[in-house]
């Protein structure tokens, strides 16, 4: 395999590594994910009854209500939020929520993600340094909730 | 974005978590905007206060925090009036929920007057080009444009981020050239009273997030521009507008014409007064103070109400220091039966639930009615509002009886 190392923006600070779960839609944390269970409950969701939590989570950007900042920090505290984040661009909701959610966060990646990662990638997401690596290559499917 | 070596070792965790946590949010945010620096604000007020908004989640943050404000900051309206929230049958739970909010912003140093009029307060003045970090958007909307400070429309976690360090990223509405108008706007017809809420309701689903410049054949006064402005950032997403020769950059700037132009008519206007007909329901709950009445605004309803006696359920909402302010207005206007609430307002208290038809005098409640508290929304100036409480139709429709 050949390793991949991508650089971004930082967002958010802080260092995490999960599996891969791409998202096509943006997210609107207030209303699309249930803050118990990292749930997706949004219907016609592109993740609808999928779990965020302790993933890579790749989304466009976020989307919604500013209350949504606030419910990423409830997945935190509830176990349920994702391990890290990587967006195409962030928007100020995703971005102070995974702030204040210790959430690593990067985005504006040098390479588009959706072109390069699939879903189960393991993948090492480093905000403080505004990076990101791929460190074992997953079969693509989503496993089941 | 630069940082003086102070920031960095902020920014580093040498002067503890809260505060890194604080200066990330608005690095982060003034990476997204391409803010050069921090710059100093002189006051701060903070959105992410009514428990029916925030909920457990905003309530859990906001608890976790420490530390001390290094500005002036006050607060958004809260859910429920804080001294006599059993008035408006508010439950015991979510007044609990709501008194633990307020708590954990007090232990933070914040004076908490919760209102989205504190350029009405004593002891927190803001004057033209005074840099802010506020985040109610009918606040922030008079401002920008009506006193001629500099605030961009700040989230509840960055305007508390703001307050906790003294200051903000140097983007949007702190810089000169994007306080520009950019869309020209004509008004056709002479303006009174509500016509300046119901303009601004539909301007602002035109405008969007962009600076206006308006037009008008009137001089409107402070509350028609807070009207006006209150309802355009609610239909719309606008923080600054400009009204020629009125307004205070518009009066001192010489701003060119923008080359898009959008007339305003009569009849537009007419469109939002017409929801009554169109909902085909009476309204149950007559509510004004959207944003909260102002002194002048509170001896108008006075006025109005003096020696007569409310049918329907009237709430006017205003700040609580002006309700101290003026003790008499209160003891005229309630007397009539209405009530005056404090630190609350119709639309974030979730008491406007429990009524399928609420009545206002306000283009930004009108917007936000529907969506936040279930019921239908019909618009009157406060001369229909009050007929409607006393019982007009009655008189009218149902003759001696």
């Amino acid at each position: 395999m050949v390793p991949i190392k991508l650089k971004g923006r930082t967002i958010s600070r802080g260092c995490a590594e999960g599996e891969v779960l791409l998202s096509g839609d943006p997210i609107s944390f207030l209303g699309s994910v249930d803050p118990k269970t990292g749930i997706v409950v949004e219907e016609k969701h592109a993740l609808v009854g999928k779990s965020i939590k302790g993933k890579v989570l790749i989304f466009p950007h976020g989307k919604g209500s500013t209350v949504g900042s606030y419910v990423m920090y409830q997945l935190k505290k509830n176990g349920a939020a994702p391990a890290a984040i990587i967006n195409l661009e962030t928007e100020p909701i995703v971005a102070v929520g995974a702030i204040i959610s210790e959430i690593p966060l990067v985005d504006m990646l040098e390479r588009n993600p959706y072109e390069v990662l699939k879903n189960g990638d393991l993948v090492l997401v480093n905000g403080s340094e505004g990076y990101i690596e791929l460190i074992k290559q997953g079969t693509g499917k989503i496993e089941k909730q | 974005m630069y940082l003086t070596k102070e920031e960095e070792q902020i920014l580093n965790g040498e002067a503890g978590e809260t505060l890194r946590q604080a200066i990330e949010i608005l690095v982060a945010l003034g990476d997204i905007y391409g803010a050069d620096r921090l710059i100093p604000i002189k006051s701060a007020q903070i959105a992410g206060v009514s428990y029916k908004t925030i909920g457990d989640a905003g309530l859990e943050w906001i608890s976790d925090l420490q530390g001390k404000v290094k500005v002036p900051a006050i607060l958004n309206p809260a859910g429920m009036d804080l001294e006599d929230w059993e008035r408006l049958r508010i439950s015991p739970d979510f007044a609990e929920k709501q008194k633990l909010i307020i708590q954990a912003y007090e232990k933070l140093g914040i004076h908490c007057e919760c209102t989205c009029t504190p350029y009405t307060l004593e002891g927190f003045d803001v004057s033209y080009g005074d840099h802010l970090a506020w985040s109610e958007s009918s606040a922030v909307s008079y401002a920008n444009s009506v006193i001629g400070a500099r605030t961009n429309r700040e989230g509840g976690p960055s305007a508390l981020s703001a307050a906790l360090l003294g200051k903000t990223a140097n983007y949007g509405f702190h810089l000169d050239e994007n306080r520009v108008p950019e869309v020209s706007i004509d008004v056709g017809c002479s303006l009174q009273k509500s016509d300046y809420g119901a303009l601004g309701y539909v301007a602002g689903k035109l405008v969007g997030s962009r600076v206006p410049i308006y037009h008008l054949k009137d001089i409107p006064e402070a509350d028609e521009l807070k009207a006006l402005g209150a309802a355009m950032a609610a239909s719309g997403a606008v923080a600054l507008y400009h009204v020629d020769g009125v307004t205070p950059e518009a009066r001192r700037l010489d701003f060119e014409e923008p080359a898009e132009k959008i007339t305003i008519d009569r009849s537009q206007l007419e469109e939002v007064y017409e929801s009554r007909k169109k909902v085909g329901k009476e309204p149950e709950l007559i509510t004004i103070g959207c944003p909260h009445c102002s002194a002048a605004e509170l001896k108008k309803a006075a006025e109005l109400l003096k020696g007569k006696t409310v049918s329907k359920e009237f709430w006017v909402f205003t700040s609580r220091e002006l309700a101290k302010h003026y003790p008499e207005y209160i003891r005229i206007i309630e007397k009539s039966g209405a009530k005056v609430v404090c630190d609350t307002c119709m639309v974030v208290s979730p008491a406007t639930n429990s009524y399928s038809c609420v009545m206002v005098n306000s283009g930004k409640a009108f917007a936000y009615v529907p969506g936040m508290c279930g019921a239908e929304a019909v618009y009157g100036d406060m001369e229909a509002c009050v007929e409607e409480a006393v019982g007009r139709t009655a008189k009218k429709e149902g003759g001696s009886h």
